[in-house]
């Protein structure tokens, strides 16, 4: 069971959930610490290690959108959140699959915060609403990125076949 | 049913007699292009290896691009040392595209890979930075990725597993009203499509106002293409584009144009006749947020910022320059220019805008990225207003969240540091 400790609206920006000011900092190690720099009460909760794993942040449509920046996905991942959004932007969606931090897009979401919910087959399902809601399934292609683990483990195994045909 | 001009290029980039939207493709990259995020690239880059027993090595040292534009000269002595490391592994790997903070060569990554020629019509472009869709204004299909990405990328020389994208076709006729260019039809385009109506898709622009419009256009399209979700923009490459990567990048050899096919499968088809356009202004906190000058005129102004890889080209600084020639910037207000590239800023020095602009009482920066993203000088107070050429306003985007953010074309910008106010150049114009 996973409960939603934070619900946000429709096009959030990478800027709001790792601000511009903090990308000096890239390595997924020390990220985590400005995580929502910019929404202090809820930064200050992760920080202060109130979050358990496996918390969802939902949002409407567009979750991640603007810049590229890795560090929106791996400060979120650091603290093993989830997050459940109507919609992704395409580079955070790619950015949380290549660094395996938990993302549904689910077209018909309805959730409050405090509302629990649990991912059940394809499903989300609002424990508190009662109500449940079909995620979209991953397209195949980035499924065998979450099954090997990860972009890194994906690309190491493809590495290594390449260089098995060169010296073959 | 044909191929839209994306299609082709991927269908190129695999081997592969043709491809269409839906597809899943490893096409191979020409140009992967990252900027100070490269230190996070080369670690990434560095696990890839770890427990192979072999020695990381990039696919194709030629093909990388690495440009510091973010934070130059360094802020801190965080980003010094990520400058640093880059800096060393470019070295070592004789990686000999590396602009480093220079005022002769250096500036925006969005600039210098269109000024210098690494990028060519057809070529499959990635870039650790959202706005790499710029580039699909010299006909290459270029868009944005994250930096393990690219560390992948680096390691295999090409895109692992790309979704072949759809594509809307943008239709623009029409000449553009005196003071209204490229920046106001993209904001225009991005307020009718809202920032995710073009999401996991492809712009193509064709149109007769396309096909006039320079290059240094076409680049501020496809630059805010991703403004609307896309994965990248694309003006397919024409006589123009030619006359630029001859006469501006100085490449000599054979170009080869890619052409969508006539019957090509679009999604949907967008139409826009910019002779009766206004400027378009995005208003805090979205780039969707659209609106013409004349809504949102009279707003106090505390900074006008112009440049950007969006504004930033010489002939964005000619217009800006045009307005506040022998006029001040308003008391209570600052104007931040900050050029595209070196290139940029010498030329302009030459004509004369650089001496406009500090006569008018606007500070010339360095090229760079910095006030674009709140990273490196020009911050907001709280409760302050910015007007800007640049192609964001997230809440919190020039670094302060308790302040707002438009986004105008130069000419917009320069004729409201003039008043202090949001002002319609086309007031008080000849």
């Amino acid at each position: 069971m996973s409960r939603v400790v934070l619900l946000l609206g429709d096009d959030v920006s990478t800027d709001l959930v790792y601000p511009g000011r903090f990308m000096a900092t890239v390595l997924p190690s020390e990220t985590p610490r400005h995580a929502f720099a910019d929404h202090a009460a809820f930064n200050a909760k992760l920080v202060a290690g109130e979050v358990p794993p496996g918390s969802v942040v939902a949002a409407g449509g567009n979750f991640g959108c603007g810049s590229s920046r890795e560090q929106a996905a791996s400060c979120l991942k650091g603290y093993d959140l989830v997050i459940v959004a109507r919609s992704f932007a395409r580079i955070f969606l790619q950015n949380a699959i290549n660094l395996g931090l938990k993302v549904v897009p689910c077209p018909g979401l309805e959730a409050k915060e405090g509302d629990d919910l649990a991912f059940e087959g394809g499903k989300v399902v609002n424990r508190t609403s009662g109500k449940s809601f079909t995620a979209e399934p991953m397209p195949k292609a980035r499924q065998a990125i979450l099954d090997a683990g990860g972009l890194i483990p994906y690309t190491r195994k493809k590495l290594m076949q390449m260089a098995d045909r060169k010296d073959a | 049913m044909g191929l839209t001009i994306v299609e082709k290029i991927l269908a190129r980039a695999t081997d592969l007699a043709e491809v269409h939207a839906g597809d899943v493709l490893e096409p191979r990259v020409d140009l992967a292009m990252s900027h100070e995020n490269a230190a996070l690239v080369i670690n990434q880059f560095h696990e890839v290896y770890q427990g192979t027993g072999r020695t990381p090595r990039p696919w194709d040292p030629s093909r990388i691009a690495v440009i510091f534009d973010h934070r130059v000269p360094a802020e801190s002595p965080k980003t010094a040392t990520n400058q640093k490391k880059v800096r060393e592994f470019v070295a070592e790997h004789g990686i000999a595209r590396f602009h480093d903070v220079r005022g002769d060569t250096g500036g925006i990554c969005h600039q210098i890979l269109p000024e210098c020629g690494y990028v060519r019509p057809g070529q499959v472009v990635v870039g650790t930075d959202s706005h790499t869709t710029t580039h699909g204004a010299l006909g290459a299909f270029a868009f944005g990725i994250g930096a393990t990405e690219m560390a992948s990328v680096w390691a295999l020389g090409v895109a692992v597993n790309v979704e072949v994208p759809k594509t809307i076709k943008v239709v623009v006729t029409g000449r553009f009203p005196h003071y209204v260019g490229p920046k106001d039809l993209i904001l225009h385009l991005i307020g009718r499509l809202t920032a995710q109506g073009a999401n996991f898709r492809v712009l193509e622009f064709h149109g007769e106002t396309i096909q006039r419009m320079p290059t240094s256009g076409r680049l501020v399209l496809c630059n805010m293409a991703v403004e609307a979700g896309a994965t990248s923009g694309i003006v397919p490459a024409d006589g123009e584009t030619i006359r630029y990567l001859r006469e501006e990048s100085g490449i000599r050899g054979p170009i080869i144009a890619v052409a969508p096919d006539a019957d090509a499968a679009y999604e949907r088809v967008v139409t826009i006749d910019v002779s009766r356009l206004e400027p378009q202004i995005a208003c805090p906190h979205t780039v969707d947020n659209v609106k013409p000058v004349g809504d949102v005129e009279g707003i106090r102004v505390h900074q006008v910022v112009v440049g950007s890889c969006t504004n930033g080209r010489l002939d964005d600084l000619a217009e800006a320059a045009s307005l506040i020639r022998g006029k001040k910037v308003a008391a209570g207000t600052r104007m931040l220019v900050f050029p595209a590239s070196g290139r940029v800023w010498s030329d302009a020095l030459a004509r004369g805008y650089i001496g406009d602009f500090m006569a008018a009482g606007a500070v010339v920066m360095n090229a760079g990225c910095g006030p674009c993203l709140g990273v490196h000088e020009g911050a907001l107070g709280d409760g302050e207003t910015a007007l800007s050429t640049t192609n964001r306003n997230f809440k919190g985007r020039m670094g302060n969240p308790k302040s707002e953010v438009y986004l105008c074309s130069p000419a917009v910008a320069a004729a409201s540091a003039v008043t202090g106010v949001l002002t319609d150049p086309r007031k008080g114009a000849r």
